[in-house]
């Protein structure tokens, strides 16, 4: 079932009751999710995330806007009837029922023709805990699982009713690194196998990045991007999306373009061809140096770490905005590590310019050819 | 590891010792009390060892009629002033406005004097020539016949005592009864809710079992708490309550002790172990109900 959202703006009154003025949780979304697709809805704590999940899910109403699930307009559906799953960050599993109790409750509430019948409601709730492999533990009480084992029966609690949406509120935060991993595939698989259309909810760049089939990145309650992670990733929109997504962060940079070439600290580094004149935030990815001793970014040497396939490059920059700055290079380059300075060759398709008032990309051409090296692999 | 032991038993001294002085001394008296026969309190001398106070105080009229008093008012008020106290308590946590306004004046009564609170239910209750109270003016608008709740028959009597006790004690109910429902995390109605429950099932199958526990602890406190209801009577019916017959297990005791009839500690002794004999299996009974019924 696909996911349309129009115009949609979820605007709070402010929690301090002397300022008039409201929260806009949520500004003019109108997006489009794909039937079946797993979708990562992604952004910093309290950039109206969970408000558009519950938006969707229908626990809060637009104040304007509709929300399509395929033709049929739910906005005014309350959320029973709209056939959404809903998984809570902490779970929300009912702490005096079972196992087998928590995942049939959905299925008790249904009335008229929907009604099932007992051994039904059992056929269904066993193969909902098969799917996410947990017909061991039935007759436990949520409290003598784990977490990772309480996500599950909250999944499939939420999958039971056989969902038209799955929506999942930051799922794995509540759980430890392995466990979070190990989770998200699984969350990935179940997607597959249930081809139902999914909305997870996170502020962990790296975990919608590798599970979405699409991100949609949002701050303040305004969608800054939506695409495929590698294509949001590799062709960010702004400045906010640059920096938000990898890890480690993009280094930024304060830097002028002047007759097509982007100047950092004095020094022309890289030909950007048809960026305007006059002052850019400059972006370049951790992975987008490349160490050469003629290269014309140069920058303080303050240390190297090596992480075995790679060696991380620390460097100062007087133009940087943060104090260190990241170049992951392969383990086979040599760095001069008695020298103060490190020189680098910049990759143009790791290095992104941003209006320095706006903070909206400045898109220029650029000729993989003309640098092998630098159109090759990373 | 010995050292630690004893150090801990230094820091529990001071509260053992007053335990033991004020808790556990008199109730090892009030047992050596009510086996002696005959006691006589200006001589303290008695004449045997044996149950005879517990006969006589079971076959004593004014012990069975506080005894039924306390029984029924016991019965009557438990499982309403919870219920009532429940149904306020949800009601106030589903409205937003003016709810702090109504968490005050829910709980006013607790804050006033029983005695207080006693004598202005007299004067709203009762029937003189001179001038009826409120609430026999309201059943005289309606056509009916004024009754005397205060020196009239049984049933009235017992009426204003039952109203006064679920009056006097539901604001601490419904205090604790706010708080229980909203420590009950929202997301778990937020789930309920897109799992499709009704508001009766999610009230029946997701709040009641949640705050199951508090209300439980209401329950026997409530009871323990009626059973030891006495300054109430005497705010309603005044100090002669055997003459009104509104006594209670603790008025009895009272009145064995210090009262018209008193000088009887033996008696007093016998009743007072009576009286806790009740409370102590009313409680444990409702231990064993709650570790069926409360689910978590």
């Amino acid at each position: 079932m696909k996911v349309v959202l129009e115009h949609v703006t979820k605007r709070f009154p402010n929690r301090n009751k002397k300022i008039k003025e409201e929260v806009v949780a949520v500004s003019d979304f109108n997006f489009e999710i794909p039937d079946g697709k797993l979708i990562g809805l992604l952004g910093p704590s309290g950039c109206g995330k969970s408000t558009a999940l519950n938006l969707i899910c229908g626990l809060e109403e637009p104040t304007e806007g509709r929300i399509y699930f395929g033709d049929e307009d739910v906005t005014d559906l309350a959320p029973e009837h709209r056939g959404v799953g809903l998984v809570f960050q902490n779970y929300a599993l009912y702490p005096h029922m079972t196992v087998r109790e928590n995942i049939r409750f959905p299925l008790t509430n249904l009335k008229g023709s929907a009604k099932l019948t007992k051994e039904e409601m059992n056929a269904r709730v066993e193969r909902a805990a098969s799917l996410v492999q947990i017909n061991e533990l039935l007759e436990r009480k949520p409290s003598e699982m784990s977490g990772g084992q309480q996500q599950r029966v909250a999944i499939a609690r939420a999958l039971v009713k056989t969902p038209q949406v799955l929506l999942l509120d930051e799922p794995l935060s509540n759980l430890d690194a392995r466990l979070r991993l190990q989770t998200r595939e699984e969350i990935r698989k179940i997607q597959r196998e249930t081809k139902v259309t999914t909305i997870f909810v996170t502020h962990d760049q790296e975990e919608a990045m590798s599970i979405s089939d699409l991100i949609i990145v949002m701050k303040k309650g305004v969608v800054q991007q939506i695409g495929a992670p590698q294509d949001v990733y590799d062709d960010p929109a702004n400045l906010f999306v640059a920096k938000f997504l990898g890890t480690p962060a993009i280094n930024v940079f304060k830097g002028e373009v002047r007759g097509g070439q982007l100047f950092i600290g004095g020094s022309a580094v890289l030909d950007v061809p048809g960026v305007r004149d006059g002052g850019v935030w400059t972006g370049i990815r951790p992975e987008g140096f490349i160490p050469d001793s003629n290269g014309p970014f140069e920058s303080d040497l303050l240390g190297i770490e090596v992480m075995g396939r790679d060696i991380t490059v620390l460097s100062g920059h007087p133009d940087a905005e943060n104090p260190v700055v990241r170049s992951i290079i392969s383990s086979d380059r040599r760095i001069d590590t008695s020298s103060p300075t490190v020189r680098f060759r910049l990759k143009p398709y790791k290095v992104f310019l941003f209006d320095d008032a706006t903070e909206e990309r400045l898109k220029f051409e650029y000729d993989i050819e003309s640098d092998p090296e630098a159109g090759g692999a990373v | 590891m010995k050292k630690s032991g004893f150090k801990a038993w230094l820091y529990l001294l001071p509260a053992f010792i007053f335990l033991a002085v004020f808790m556990v001394y008199p109730l090892v008296d009030v047992l050596v009390y009510s086996l002696q026969e005959n006691y006589h309190s200006a001589s303290q001398t008695y004449t045997g060892v044996g149950l005879a106070n517990f006969s006589y105080v079971l076959r004593d009229g004014t012990f069975l009629q506080a005894l039924k008093n306390t029984a029924l008012m016991v019965a009557i008020t438990v499982p309403i002033s919870t219920g009532l106290s429940l149904l306020i308590a949800y009601g106030l946590s589903s409205i937003n406005k003016v709810k702090k306004l109504f968490q005050t004046i829910y709980f006013l009564p607790y804050v006033t004097n029983t005695l207080a609170v006693g004598l202005v239910f007299m004067i709203l209750f009762n029937k003189t020539d001179a001038n009826a109270g409120l609430v026999n003016m309201i059943i005289k608008l309606f056509g009916g016949n004024a009754v005397d709740f205060i020196k009239g028959p049984y049933w009235a009597k017992m009426f204003v005592f039952c109203f006064y006790t679920i009056w006097i004690v539901m604001p601490f109910k419904i205090l604790i009864l706010t708080s229980a429902l909203a420590s009950v995390n929202p997301n778990f109605y937020k789930a309920a809710k897109v799992d499709g429950a009704s508001d009766a099932k999610i009230f029946w199958k997701i709040t009641m079992p949640m705050i199951s526990p508090t209300l439980f602890y209401l329950i026997i406190t409530g009871f323990i708490g009626a059973f030891k209801a006495y300054s109430d009577s005497v705010a309603l019916f005044g100090v002669d309550l055997n003459a009104e017959g509104m006594n209670t297990l603790v008025g009895y005791v009272y009145d064995m002790l210090y009262g018209a009839r008193g000088g009887y500690p033996s008696y007093a002794s016998a009743a007072a172990l009576i009286l806790f004999a009740i409370v102590f299996t009313i409680t444990c009974v409702n231990l064993i109900i709650s570790r069926k019924k409360v689910v978590y």
